[in-house]
C-alpha cells in the first residue's frame, strides 16, 4: 500500500498534533495531582460510598488495609489493632443480617479531635482525620470519644512497620484512608481490593466535585451516616442500613 | 476563738519512720508497675482496646477529685467565715495539693508515652477538656500554695480571706473540669450528661472530707494531741450531709437515664444484669458506700470515733467502687452503632467487654495513694500544719463541760 502525497502530509500533521498536544495533556493530568510540597486544600473532601447490598461475607478490605499498612496482630484480640473491620448487623425485630466494613469516618466534626489535649489527632483541610504520632502522649481519650470504636492503641512493639504508615507503641492509631495513596492520585487500599477481589461496594472520591462518581452516586439515592444523631456529618456514607 | 497554735510534729519515732517505709514501700513498687507497663506495653495490663481507661484512671480520677474536696474545710473556714474550722485549714490545704500530686502522678505514668509530657505542655487544643485541666491542676498548686502561704505567714493574714475565696472557685471549676472529661463525651450512653459535672463536685466534697478526717483522725491520735468532740461532731455531721447529696445526685443521674429509652441499655447493665459492675454499684457504692456511713453518721453510732473513722473509710471504699462503675462499667457496655440492630465483628462490636484488673495497674494506683500520704507525712514534719490542741475548750469558747 502506498500514500498518496495528501495522506500523507495527513496523517504526518495528525501524528505531528498528536505529539505536541500529548505532554499538555499529560500536564494537566499531573497538575491536577497534588505535589508533596503543595499544602491539602478544602476544595476538596474525601469520602467513601458503602453500599451494604453489596458487601458480602469476604474480608478482602480488611487484608488489603491492614498489608498495606503493616498492620500485623499478635494473636491476641483484645488488644490488636484493627483499623478497619467487618461488622455483622443483624436486626432486632426481623433477624435481617447484614454486613458492612467499619473503619474512621473521617467525620467533619470529630469528637476525637475535639478532646485530644495535645492537637495530635487532627483533620486535614481536605477531610482526612490522622493522628500525629510525634505528639500523641497515648491518654486514649480520642477512644473514648470516638463513637464508632475506629481507634486502635499500639498496645506493644510493632515490626515490620511500611514507611508510609509510621507506628508507634504507646500512641493511637486509625485508617489513614490511605492518605499517602490519595496524595499520589490513588485510591485507598481497602477500594481497590474491593473493586478487584470483593463485590465492588466501596466507592471512593472528591465529596465537593459534582462530576465525581461519588457526589453523583450519592445524589441518586438514598445514603447514610453511622450514628447521624450525632450530627458528625461524616465523609464515609452506607447505602443499604 | 483564742488564735490557734500549730507547730511541726516530732517525728523522730520509729512510727515515724515505720509509716514512711511501708508509704515508701507502696511507691516503689509503683514505680516499678509503672516501668513495667511502660517497657512492655499496655498488652500486659487489664486495658484493651475496649477498655482504654482502666485501674490507674479509677485511682486517679479519685484522687484528683478528693483532692479538691479536701480544700473544703478550709473554704468554709476562709470563705463561710467559720471560726471552728479554721485551725483545720492548714492541714486541709497541705491534704489538697497531696491528693492532687498522688493523682496527677498515676495519670501521667499510665500515659501511652509518659516521656512525652513535655508535648501536653507545649502543643494546646483548647476546645479538649483536657487541655483546660492541665490548666487547672497546675494552677491549683500555685493556688493552694499561695493560699497557704497567706494563712501561715501572719502577716499575710490579712489576705486569707481573697486567697481563699477564690482557691474556692478554682476548685469549683477544677471539679467541674474533672466531671467534664465525662459530660463531654457523646458516644458512650453512660456520659453524655451535664448532671456529671455538679456530681463530680458533690462527689468531692464526700471523697476529700472523708479522706481528711482519716488523716485528721490519725495524725491528732499519732501525736499525742487532743481532739475534742466539738470539731469532731461537726465533721461527722458534715461528712453525712454530703454522703446523702451524692446518693441525691446518683439517683437524679440514674431517673435522668432511666427516662430515656435509649439509656435503658446501660441502666439495666450497671443496675441489673451487669456482672460486678452491678454488684459493685449496689454492694460498694450505695450499700457499703453511702447507706452504713449514713446509719453510722446520724445515729447514736455516730458517738464512737472508731466507727465514724470506718464510716469514713468506706465513704472511700464506696468513691474508688464508684469511679469503678462509671469509668469501667460505662465502657464495658457497647456503644450502640444502628439503632434497633444488634453488631457483632471481630472487634468485640455489641458485646459487653471484659476487664480484669491486672495487679501493676493496681500497684501504680494504691501507689498514689501511698504518695500523697508520704507527702503529707513529710510536710507535718516540716511545717506547723497541725494544731497544737482540738479540744473543746480551744475549738469552741462557749463550750461548757457536761459536769
Amino acid at each position: 500500500m502506498s500514500l498518496s502525497r495528501r495522506e500523507f502530509i495527513g496523517i504526518g500533521s495528525a501524528a505531528a498534533a498528536g505529539m505536541a498536544l500529548a505532554p499538555g495533556l499529560r500536564l494537566i493530568d499531573l497538575a491536577q495531582a497534588r505535589s508533596p510540597d503543595e499544602a491539602v486544600t478544602s476544595l476538596q473532601r474525601w469520602g467513601l460510598l458503602i453500599d451494604i447490598n453489596k458487601c458480602h461475607d469476604c474480608d478482602a478490605c480488611v487484608t488489603a488495609c491492614h498489608e498495606e499498612n503493616g498492620v500485623h496482630g499478635h494473636g491476641r484480640p483484645t488488644t490488636d489493632a484493627q483499623w478497619i473491620r467487618k461488622v455483622t448487623l443483624k436486626d432486632q425485630q426481623t433477624g435481617h443480617v447484614q454486613t458492612l466494613p467499619l473503619m474512621c469516618q473521617h467525620c467533619e466534626e470529630p469528637p476525637c479531635v475535639d478532646v485530644c489535649p495535645t492537637g495530635a489527632s487532627f483533620k486535614r483541610a481536605d477531610g482526612i482525620v490522622l493522628v500525629d504520632k510525634h505528639i500523641c502522649i497515648g491518654c486514649r481519650y480520642c477512644m473514648m470519644a470516638c463513637p464508632y470504636k475506629a481507634r486502635s492503641f499500639v498496645h506493644e512493639d510493632t515490626t515490620d512497620q511500611k514507611p508510609h504508615a509510621p507506628r508507634g507503641k504507646g500512641t493511637v492509631e486509625s485508617c489513614t484512608l490511605c492518605v499517602h495513596r490519595v496524595d499520589a492520585g490513588k485510591i485507598p487500599a481497602c477500594v481497590e481490593a474491593c473493586n478487584k477481589d470483593g463485590n465492588k461496594a466501596m466507592v471512593f472520591g472528591d465529596l465537593k466535585d459534582r462530576s465525581s462518581d461519588i457526589s453523583q452516586q450519592l445524589a441518586a439515592g438514598p445514603s447514610t451516616q453511622l450514628r447521624p444523631d450525632l450530627n458528625l456529618n461524616t465523609g464515609v456514607r452506607y447505602r443499604g442500613i | 476563738m483564742a488564735q490557734a497554735h500549730f507547730d511541726t510534729m516530732e517525728g523522730r519515732g520509729w512510727g515515724f519512720y515505720f509509716l514512711l517505709a511501708i508509704l515508701g514501700g507502696f511507691i516503689v513498687a509503683a514505680g516499678l508497675a509503672a516501668l513495667y507497663m511502660e517497657h512492655n506495653g499496655h498488652w500486659v495490663t487489664g486495658m484493651s482496646n475496649q477498655i482504654v481507661w482502666g485501674t490507674p484512671h479509677v485511682f486517679a480520677v479519685f484522687l484528683i477529685v478528693a483532692a479538691s474536696g479536701a480544700l473544703n474545710v478550709a473554704s468554709i473556714a476562709s470563705v463561710f467565715g467559720r471560726q471552728l474550722y479554721k485551725p483545720l485549714a492548714r492541714l486541709s490545704g497541705l491534704l489538697a495539693i497531696a491528693l492532687l500530686a498522688g493523682g496527677l502522678i498515676v495519670l501521667v505514668l499510665d500515659l501511652g508515652r509518659p516521656d512525652r509530657l513535655i508535648e501536653a505542655m507545649l502543643y494546646y487544643n483548647f476546645k479538649s477538656i483536657f487541655a483546660w485541666n492541665i490548666f487547672l491542676y497546675i494552677g491549683f498548686f500555685a493556688v493552694v500554695v499561695v493560699y497557704l502561704w497567706m494563712m501561715m505567714e501572719r502577716r499575710m493574714n490579712d489576705f486569707t480571706k481573697p486567697a481563699g475565696v477564690f482557691a474556692f472557685l478554682w476548685r469549683l471549676t477544677l471539679t467541674t473540669g474533672t466531671g467534664s472529661i465525662f459530660g463531654f463525651l457523646v458516644a458512650r450512653d453512660a456520659y453524655d450528661t451535664a448532671v456529671i459535672a455538679p456530681m463530680f463536685i458533690i462527689m468531692s466534697f464526700s471523697y476529700g472530707l472523708a479522706i481528711f478526717m482519716i488523716v485528721l483522725l490519725a495524725a491528732m491520735r499519732w501525736t499525742e494531741r487532743e481532739l475534742g468532740d466539738v470539731v469532731f461532731g461537726r465533721l461527722r455531721n458534715l461528712l453525712g450531709v454530703f454522703v446523702a447529696a451524692v446518693l441525691y445526685f446518683v439517683v437524679v443521674y440514674h431517673l435522668t437515664n432511666l427516662y430515656i429509652t435509649q439509656r435503658h441499655g446501660i441502666e439495666g447493665f450497671i443496675l441489673l444484669h451487669g456482672g460486678v459492675y452491678t454488684q459493685m454499684f449496689w454492694i460498694g457504692q450505695i450499700i457499703l458506700g453511702s447507706v452504713i456511713p449514713l446509719v453510722i453518721l446520724f445515729s447514736r453510732l455516730g458517738k464512737s470515733r472508731t466507727l465514724v473513722g470506718l464510716a469514713a473509710l468506706l465513704v472511700i471504699l464506696g468513691g474508688l467502687a464508684q469511679m469503678y462503675v462509671t469509668i469501667i462499667g460505662g465502657q464495658a457496655y457497647p456503644m450502640p452503632l444502628v439503632p434497633g440492630k444488634d453488631a457483632s465483628s471481630s472487634f468485640f462490636d455489641g458485646v459487653v467487654a471484659s476487664y480484669v484488673p491486672s495487679l501493676p495497674e493496681a500497684m501504680l494506683g494504691i501507689g498514689g495513694i501511698a504518695l500523697a500520704l508520704a507527702l503529707v507525712v513529710v510536710a507535718l514534719k516540716i511545717l506547723p500544719f497541725l494544731p497544737h490542741s482540738l479540744s473543746d475548750a480551744d475549738a469552741d469558747p462557749h463550750f461548757k463541760s457536761a459536769a
